[in-house]
């Protein structure tokens, strides 16, 4: 037996020792989705276990280093650590953007400092991170962003505005862009920061969607103090920080997804309403059927390729798009397919499934705008990939 | 699986794409239509075609074939897409050469297969009767006379059917039309008494025969296997057909879409390259994404097809039917892309515009396989 095959065989032994049965099932709604921090809750008992089980082996954050309350893996061993999980189907034991997004960045650009103060209790699950980057005046141009910090000794005072922030009513801290440089041109005066949500100034506000209630915010700062050491990377150099970021972003996503952010199965959805429906409908199922098909056998081969070491950076540029796009046109068509019984989102005389498809019908527009409209995509596309002059 | 080619294939694609930029660019296509060419296809070419080991590519190894699969011989395909090459590629490999694999008699298979490997013989496969493809709607009756079969009928679309040493054609013993039961495949010699082989010519300078049978007396030994049952794998392999349609229709696609890519960075108005403009590039950026969804899409067929999946043919449909539609919107937006120079003959892409369309047609186009899909997905 190689090294690798004694891990794996430990990690395996390990997760069928501490993964209860019911976190090896797949999440049916956002409510199983557990997130850390002090606003913790648990649906279940089974949830708790496996929760703390991960954090005390270390393994919220395996591949960090154990001194930041990591599991100190390489690599390799992580590899088989989500390997092993996927193979037993275990959840994921926390959605956490603070280890998965800002964690990455602070242990490649974090003084010691911020790496004792912010990795460890993150590696704990003890506190939530939110995003602010939105402004009302700053979205698909991000670097407009005009959330003031003024320095005054040693914190900065912050005054402004962000929205869009997911759950940032539930988080405890924020990394978030703010203009320290209101002089210098719009991507060199601007820094990334860390501020405390229970800071005096900061104000929440839930936004309510088309679709109804949400996870998105808008976040009021009132002359918050900030501590000047909260800067990460440097005062003024906050724009490149986030472009590092950003390059986390497709790995987290795609673990929020993996867990199954709440979706319908398109076909089983619409069976009962595509009876009797006529020749025009089957057509238009069977045509997103196909499209969805083609979107996962393109996730297939960007992943062969990955693996073959092949250059992916056009084909990865497509990848945003075509699932935001797709997701919205299928609760489109599913709430056309169900007709008038697809326009309720509430109370008698409805299914389940009609509200749910009305809802997410609503709910996916954002899809499409969020994290980079289409727009932006396809100017990516255009100039990027296939080079056209700007 | 993986979606991506192995060496072997990769050389294969990379040798085709060579031999086919010197050989027979698009150039060699337009000679061959303006000298109003009797044959179609370029004897010559087709020689060190054979000699290149492609008509061997998917045949068995007992027949001289190379067992490289549908993979490598799809990126072989998508290779002619982009220099338009005319070969009876498809006919006499993937069609009759599938066929006779399939369910030749061990004399039929020893006859005509090495022959077919090595670039010597060219067969046809006469199917269509309707103006859309359709496999069940056959028609012409084979009925037993006297101890021996009896044709009569009318064939259309047949491709490479006018210089084809023997067509296989699909003949209805049994059931009415539109059944699947009841259909049988024969081995016919054109030079036949009662056979009348009329050559057309398609819109994209390639041909495609229309085959009268009249009185056509063949003998059991002509019959590719048992009768009444042909359906099966005659539809098996038409599905590898779609695919390598498919694959030769991203050829198309690709070759047309870089084209216009590279016209929308030189072409100068308003003082600046049109490619600058948001509308243009929002165009263009979208045909590029409808590319690598084809490509991801195709390469599972292909794969699906060597390694004989239970979901090779709703994996031919979703192939052949993305293939089909990005065709028409990308060719569309390739020639109204050129401006005014799009729609002279001069400059290639209605070469490739004209080509695409008969390759859309040719088994299946975009509604005909939704429709076959939604059936193999059980709604």
């Amino acid at each position: 037996m190689t090294e690798s095959d004694t891990f794996r065989a430990e990690v395996r032994q390990w997760l069928e020792a501490n993964c209860p049965a019911s976190m090896r099932t797949p999440i049916t709604s956002a409510d199983d989705m557990v997130s850390g921090g002090s606003s913790i809750s648990f649906r279940t008992e089974d949830h708790r276990v496996w929760f703390e089980q991960m954090r005390d082996r270390g393994w919220f954050a395996p591949g960090w280093p154990k001194a930041y309350g990591g599991g100190g893996l390489g690599p390799r061993e992580q590899q088989i650590l989500e390997q092993e999980m996927r193979a037993l189907g275990c959840r994921q034991p926390q959605y956490n953007l603070g280890i998965w997004m800002l964690g990455p960045v602070l242990l490649e650009l974090g003084t010691e400092e911020q790496k004792l103060e912010h990795l460890v209790p993150m590696a704990r699950g003890e506190v939530r991170w939110c995003q602010g980057f939105s402004e009302p005046n700053a979205g698909s141009d991000l670097a407009s962003l005009r959330t003031a910090a003024v320095r005054d000794g040693d914190d900065f005072i912050v005054t402004g505005q962000k929205i869009w922030t997911s759950h940032g009513d539930k988080a405890d801290w924020m990394y978030a862009l703010v203009r320290t440089d209101p002089q210098a041109k719009k991507h060199q005066g601007i820094s990334f920061i860390l501020l405390d949500m229970r800071s005096p100034g900061v104000t929440v506000r839930p936004i309510e969607l088309i679709s109804g209630k949400s996870e998105f915010c808008e976040v009021f700062f009132d002359a918050v103090r900030v501590p000047a050491r909260n800067v990460v990377g440097g005062v003024n150099q906050g724009w490149a920080v986030a472009k590092k970021l950003l390059e986390h972003e497709r790995a987290a996503m795609s673990r929020f997804s993996e867990g199954g952010a709440p979706s319908l199965d398109a076909l089983a959805t619409a069976a009962p309403y595509l009876v009797g429906a006529g020749p025009v409908w089957r057509d238009r199922m069977a045509a997103a059927l196909m499209d969805q098909q083609a979107f996962e056998l393109t996730v297939h081969r960007l992943r062969d390729m990955m693996l073959a070491r092949q250059d992916v950076s056009g084909l990865s540029s497509i990848m945003k798009l075509v699932q935001t796009e797709q997701e919205s046109a299928k609760y489109e068509l599913l709430q056309q397919l169900m007709g008038q019984r697809g326009l309720s989102m509430e109370g008698d005389g409805f299914s389940t499934d009609e509200h749910a498809v009305c809802r997410l019908w609503l709910y996916t527009k954002s899809y499409t705008i969020a994290g980079g409209a289409s727009e932006i995509q396809l100017n990516i596309i255009a100039r990027r990939v296939l080079g056209l002059p700007t | 699986m993986t979606l991506l080619l192995n060496d072997e294939q990769r050389m294969l694609r990379d040798s085709a794409q060579e031999f086919l930029a010197a050989r027979s660019p698009v150039s060699a296509l337009r000679a061959l239509r303006d000298r109003r060419d009797e044959r179609g296809y370029d004897p010559e070419l087709w020689h060190e075609v054979a000699g290149l080991g492609w008509p061997a590519a998917v045949l068995p190894e007992a027949y001289g074939g190379l067992g490289v699969g549908y993979k490598g011989l799809g990126a072989v395909f998508e290779q002619v897409g982009r220099t338009l090459a005319a070969t009876p590629l498809l006919s006499t490999v993937v069609l009759g050469g599938g066929l006779l694999t399939e369910s030749g008699s061990a004399a039929q298979r020893d006859l005509w297969l090495p022959r077919v490997a090595a670039g010597e013989a060219l067969l046809a496969l006469a199917l269509e009767e309707a103006p859309r493809h359709d496999p069940t709607r056959v028609a012409l009756r084979a009925t037993r006379v006297a101890g021996r079969w009896r044709l009569d009928g009318e064939k259309q679309f047949v491709l490479d059917g006018h210089v084809a040493e023997r067509l296989i054609v699909v003949a209805r013993t049994a059931g009415a039309l539109g059944h699947r039961a009841g259909l049988s495949l024969f081995l016919l010699d054109p030079a036949a008494p009662g056979v009348r082989v009329e050559r057309t010519w398609m819109v994209d300078s390639r041909n495609a025969a229309r085959v009268h049978l009249e009185g056509v007396q063949l003998g059991d030994e002509a019959l590719i296997g048992p009768p009444d049952e042909a359906f099966a794998v005659l539809d098996r392999v038409l599905d590898r057909a779609r695919a390598c349609v498919a694959a030769e229709l991203l050829g198309v696609i690709s070759e047309a879409f870089e084209r216009t890519v590279t016209y929308l960075k030189e072409r100068v108005q308003f003082d600046v390259p049109i490619g600058s403009f948001q509308a243009l590039q929002h165009r263009a950026a979208r045909l590029y994404v409808e590319i690598e969804l084809l490509r991801s899409s195709l390469a599972a067929a292909l794969e699906a097809a060597d390694a004989g999946r239970a979901d090779a043919a709703t994996l031919a449909s979703l192939a052949k039917a993305r293939a089909s539609d990005l065709s028409e919107k990308a060719l569309n937006e390739a020639v109204q892309m050129h401006g005014g120079v799009g729609v002279t003959d001069d400059l290639d892409i209605g070469l490739f515009l004209k080509r695409a369309r008969v390759l859309q047609q040719t088994f299946g186009d975009g509604s005909y396989h939704r429709d076959r899909y939604a059936h193999l997905r059980g709604f």
